[in-house]
């Protein structure tokens, strides 16, 4: 191994000097204490090192390793449920070690080494194996973990083993002697390759109207939620998590609370997938690197997080990779870069932020998997949603302009819409979704053919209403005509009734598709069936009289999708039968 | 901080002098962020810390200021050991300098431990979940914003507004109900004048709460780096309590502008490229490397509540520090000049405030079963009728719908009487009593975000209002 000695310290980084011959992105162990760090610079025998941990109380001269590995993760079974910081270095594990804090210089393997496995193999003796190809499954929880080739391996099984194994024994040993275990690791800053990348087609159901309905985001697709404190982006981001109907999530708090970390570790066991009925933290898995944790380990969070959620795609499963929040990441990045005394681009980002950002969201995506037996073809996807803190709410900001340019949904959380507790504080007037001609044939198929249509409509109302709302400004509500009162009405039935959706309810947390369809209809029917009646010479006010305000207000809490549409009918009725005033 | 003087390498190498920094050539075995004792030529000894190291010379920050300090005759001597405090639960009553020596003429501190100041951060899976509702008698926080044990919940403040007021009226109001368990108050001034730190310590006193505070004082005359080592003092202070000593301990950092001013102090002195309107690019991690020691712990009794002040320049939240502070703390109470102006005491803006724990505090068993509910009713009340004043400002009352006139009187009536309490510690249920009171305003149906059986049981008019109902929905 190659070593050398620390020529300078200032804060998360450091330089050593004796380096020649190392790699960009080696991971090295420093000082006496051994703590990890990555080189992010080699300039002649200097290497410049970001350190995973704090680095007070080093010394020049002290040792600097070089492991010439790059920074990689453990992949295999125990992931899930598991909770790990930054660096894939498990927590629960640290606490047995150092206690309620975490101390300096402690490492443990990111997957349990005792913990024995049932593995059941799926190839035999003589199958001619490719990278990416499963050759048997672990029961996790009730989730199938396949074992897979790693990339990059290939060969012919001469000896398949079945039974209880840890995660290091091996169990298949191919013709050109390569022993496989459970496990693998790949490097995190490497996207893990596939076969082909596909379209988006299909939309990731969520559970939050403003979310599927208004602005959808796919499989596979990527999305952000930039706001202002307050705004909910971590309640967003927790309740995409939970209700996500993905098999696989990866929930990566960066540079965030401790104590909201916290709430998903005591939340999530307690809580139920809608659609499997298994605890959600069986499919959960964690990466904390709180805003007090070391800044080195935050930057490099994000992509120990991605490579874990590509792993489970790559065994064919859908995934959402929620990061909570990208802009901790680009500090991060700021940070580093600013003790490097690189030149700053635009507000200290260096200006390479772009390009990093642009290559992390890409990864995101849906896939044919890597692996060429027959019979085991598969697809799978990664999602991508990242939560973006821009300083004072200014989205003209380098990290939420720099993302916009690569995602392909935008959810614009208000500050004025949180303030009056509007939640989920998206607006729709900024709001965004690339996806609508993509899903638009699996709505059509699976819940309405006039979804888009309904959509639209309403779109288009609320777009009314902010005109209105200036005229009402300027000249207060009675100028204004009965048809344009309705308008009024009716946005806000679609604000209140519709797009409000309480987070902790425990009716309406979670919404399925169809209801969330049936109680736009609901709306819409109303507004449709009021210029009916007002062409007819009915007043505004006959039909404000009826109680339907109240009848609409009740939609969150029927029980299902037939219930709502019930209603379609009674407002119908209703409205109809009301006789012009004499 | 504690001074060990085992090791002594001398050196008489300072290089320059620049704002709080100086820079000493030709250092070997130093380490990064160990102390230096820095000997003037006339005797005075003062602290700093490493900053940067590189083999041309060590960066040293002076806690005291670089007043007096020369090229010459000046001595620095590497202690080898971090910034260090010693910590006892004698340290209560007691009052001390912003790095941690007694400043009130007493006897020294008898350590039951050393402990490093600048602690370590606390591993997630080990915190526990914060869930004992606070109740601090204070209907703008218990009822809208409810602050709970482990919480870190900030006041904004701009100017000349109460913060002071409000910090110690939560001081000596805050309870959890039906415990008598013992707690304690970590005090820490950065930055602040006589006057505001002497009417924490007369409401100290004349509440008899004197002696279970440990106070900091780095007042407004007092050297501007020590001003960094205050709060990672403090908190020191209270982690020993909360965890070896089982007490509640309530933090207040008082002023947080002024911790970040002496921030970009260093930082411009250090020349390292600005961030936002001069501060370093590091305070967010900076700040959360103090806000985030708050919480709970597994298996602990004890508990820290962080209620950091700040003054909002120009009233700006947008402004750096409360823009960064409010991304990392639990919430955030914000005063108004406005509201001030109206007569609102505290004068407390609900709008912006927000409690991001309060649902763990809240609900049957904690509050009352309708907390949630009647919240997120007032305010959405409150903010429609907020609107509806500008609205009036252009088009005058008599251009609103009746419906709208009672929202604007209900606005108003929150206002004077919901939110402004005076000295009053109000139990959370006379809280509730008046929101309700307040509900009763306005018509019943208007009241969406409240549970309809809620209003059966809670609404001062409901049966009447039921029976009403049912007799026009029959004709």
């Amino acid at each position: 191994m190659k070593s050398g000695t620390i020529s300078r310290i200032s804060g998360p980084v450091i330089v050593a000097k004796g380096m020649k011959g190392s790699k960009m992105y080696d991971v090295v162990k420093v000082g006496a204490e051994a703590l990890r760090g990555e080189i992010i610079r080699l300039e002649g025998d200097e290497a410049v090192i970001q350190v995973y941990e704090d680095t007070t109380g080093l010394t020049l001269g002290e040792a600097v390793e070089n492991t010439e590995t790059p920074l990689s993760v453990e992949l295999g079974p125990g992931l899930l449920s598991s909770i790990y910081d930054g660096v894939q270095r498990p927590l629960p594990v640290l606490k047995e070690m150092s206690g309620d804090f975490i101390g300096r210089g402690i490492t443990a393997p990111g997957l349990d080494r005792k913990k024995k496995w049932e593995f059941s193999p799926s190839v035999k003796k003589g199958d001619k194996l490719g990278p990416g190809d499963i050759i048997g499954t672990v029961k996790e929880f009730q989730f199938e973990h396949h074992i897979l080739v790693p990339p990059k391996v290939a060969g012919t099984v001469t000896e398949i083993r079945s039974g209880s194994f840890t995660v290091e024994e091996i169990v298949c040993v191919l013709d050109n002697a390569t022993k496989l275990s459970m496990m693998h690791t790949w490097p995190v800053r490497i996207p893990r390759p596939h076969t082909k990348k596909l379209d988006p087609l299909l939309p990731l159901i969520t559970g939050q109207r403003v979310f599927d309905c208004m602005f959808p985001v796919t499989k596979g697709g990527t999305a952000m939620i930039p706001g202002g404190f307050g705004t909910g982006k971590t309640v967003s981001e927790q309740t995409l998590a939970k209700w996500s109907d993905t098999q696989v999530v990866v929930y990566i708090g960066c540079g965030e609370r401790g104590n909201e970390m916290t709430d998903v570790l005591e939340e999530f066991p307690e809580l139920v997938d809608p659609r499997t009925k298994l605890p959600l933290i069986e499919r959960t898995i964690l990466i904390a690197n709180t805003s007090n944790m070391p800044v080195a380990a935050r930057e490099a969070s994000i992509y120990t997080g991605i490579t874990i959620a590509e792993y489970f795609r790559d065994m064919g499963y859908d995934v959402a990779l929620l990061a909570d929040s990208t802009s901790r990441w680009g500090e991060a990045l700021r940070e580093v870069s600013g003790r490097l005394e690189e030149m700053p681009g635009e507000e200290g980002y260096p200006a390479y932020l772009a390009t990093r950002l642009s290559a992390f969201y890409e990864r995101a995506g849906r896939v044919i998997c890597l692996g060429s037996r027959e019979g085991t073809e598969r697809t799978g996807s990664v999602t991508v949603v990242g939560a973006v803190s821009p300083p004072g709410g200014d989205f003209s900001e380098p990290i939420t302009q720099n993302t916009l340019r690569v995602v392909g949904t935008f959810w614009a959380l208000d500050t004025n819409l949180a303030y009056r507790r509007h939640f989920p504080s998206v607006n729709w007037i900024k709001s965004y979704s690339l996806y609508l001609d993509c899903i638009a044939e699996w709505y059509d198929k699976s819940i309405a053919h006039d979804w888009r249509e309904i959509r639209e409509k309403a779109m288009y109302l609320l777009q009314k209403e902010v005109e209105l709302q200036e005229i009402v400004q300027l000249v207060g509500p009675d100028a204004l005509p009965d048809s344009e009162k309705a308008i009024l009405e009716v946005t806000r039935m679609i604000r209140e009734d519709f797009l409000q959706q309480s987070a902790y309810s425990d009716t309406d947390s979670f919404c399925p598709v169809e209801k969330q369809y049936m109680m736009l209809k609901v709306i819409m029917t109303y507004y449709e069936q009021v210029n009916l009646a007002m062409n007819r010479g009915v007043s505004l006010r006959q039909v404000q009289a009826l109680p339907l305000r109240a009848t609409i207000g009740r939609m969150k809490e029927a029980a299902d999708a037939e219930a709502v549409r019930k209603m379609i009918d009674e407002v119908t009725a209703a409205v109809t039968r009301l006789e012009v005033e004499r | 901080m504690k001074d060990s003087s085992l090791l002594t390498k001398e050196y008489r190498t300072i290089e320059y002098v620049s704002g709080p920094l100086i820079f000493v050539s030709g250092v070997l075995g130093a380490s990064y962020g160990e102390i230096v004792k820095i000997t003037l030529k006339d005797g005075e000894v003062r602290t700093g810390q490493v900053l940067d190291i590189s083999e041309e010379h060590a960066v040293v920050q002076v806690y005291e200021g670089t007043r007096g300090i020369d090229l010459v005759g000046t001595t620095a001597r590497f202690i080898g050991e971090p910034a260090r405090i010693t910590v006892s639960k004698d340290m209560l009553g007691r009052i001390f300098t912003g790095v941690g020596t007694p400043r009130d003429g007493g006897p020294e501190i008898i350590p039951e431990a050393v402990l490093d100041i600048a602690g370590e951060p606390i591993n997630p899976s080990a915190r526990d979940k914060p869930a004992d509702f606070i109740q601090t008698g204070m209907s703008a926080i218990d009822g809208l914003n409810t602050l709970v044990r482990g919480q870190k919940l900030p006041i904004f403040s701009g100017s000349g507004l109460p913060a002071s007021k409000l910090a110690a009226q939560i001081a000596r109001q805050a309870k959890v109900r039906g415990e008598g368990e013992e707690f304690a108050v970590v005090f820490v001034a950065m930055g602040i004048t006589h006057k505001e730190a002497s009417f924490f310590m007369q409401d100290f006193e004349r509440t008899g709460a004197l002696d279970r505070v440990v106070f900091f004082m780095n007042l407004a005359d007092d050297p501007t780096v020590e001003r960094l080592a205050a709060p990672r003092c403090g908190l020191t202070v209270a982690e020993h309590l909360a965890f070896a000593h089982d007490l509640h301990v309530l933090v207040i950092l008082t002023d947080m502008i002024n911790y970040c001013e002496a921030l970009r102090e260093i930082s411009t002195a250090r020349e390292e490229v600005p961030g936002r309107r001069g501060y370093p690019g590091y305070m967010y991690t900076d700040l959360a490397s103090i806000y985030e020691r708050a919480g709970r712990l597994k298996g602990k009794k004890g508990s820290i509540t962080q209620i950091p002040i700040l003054t909002m320049p120009d009233d700006d939240i947008t402004h750096p520090v409360p823009d960064l502070t409010g991304y990392i703390t639990e919430g955030q109470i914000v005063l108004s000049r406005d509201i001030f102006r109206r007569g609102g005491d505290p004068p407390v803006d609900a709008l912006p405030c927000l409690s991001r724990l309060m649902n763990l505090g809240i609900g049957p068993g904690k509050t009352r079963e309708d907390h949630r509910g009647v919240a997120d009713q007032l305010y959405a009340s409150y903010a429609y009728g907020r609107d509806l004043r500008r609205l009036v400002a252009i088009v005058g009352e008599e251009a609103l719908t009746d419906l709208d006139r009672k929202y604007l009187k209900f606005a108003d009536a929150f206002e004077r009487q919901f939110i402004t309490q005076g000295d009053e510690d109000r139990a959370i249920e006379t809280t509730f009593g008046i929101a309700w009171d307040l509900f009763s305003t306005l018509p019943v149906d208007e009241l969406k975000r409240i549970k309809r059986e809620h209003i059966a049981k809670y609404h001062p008019a409901a049966q009447e209002t039921a029976a009403q109902q049912e007799k026009s929905e029959g004709s």
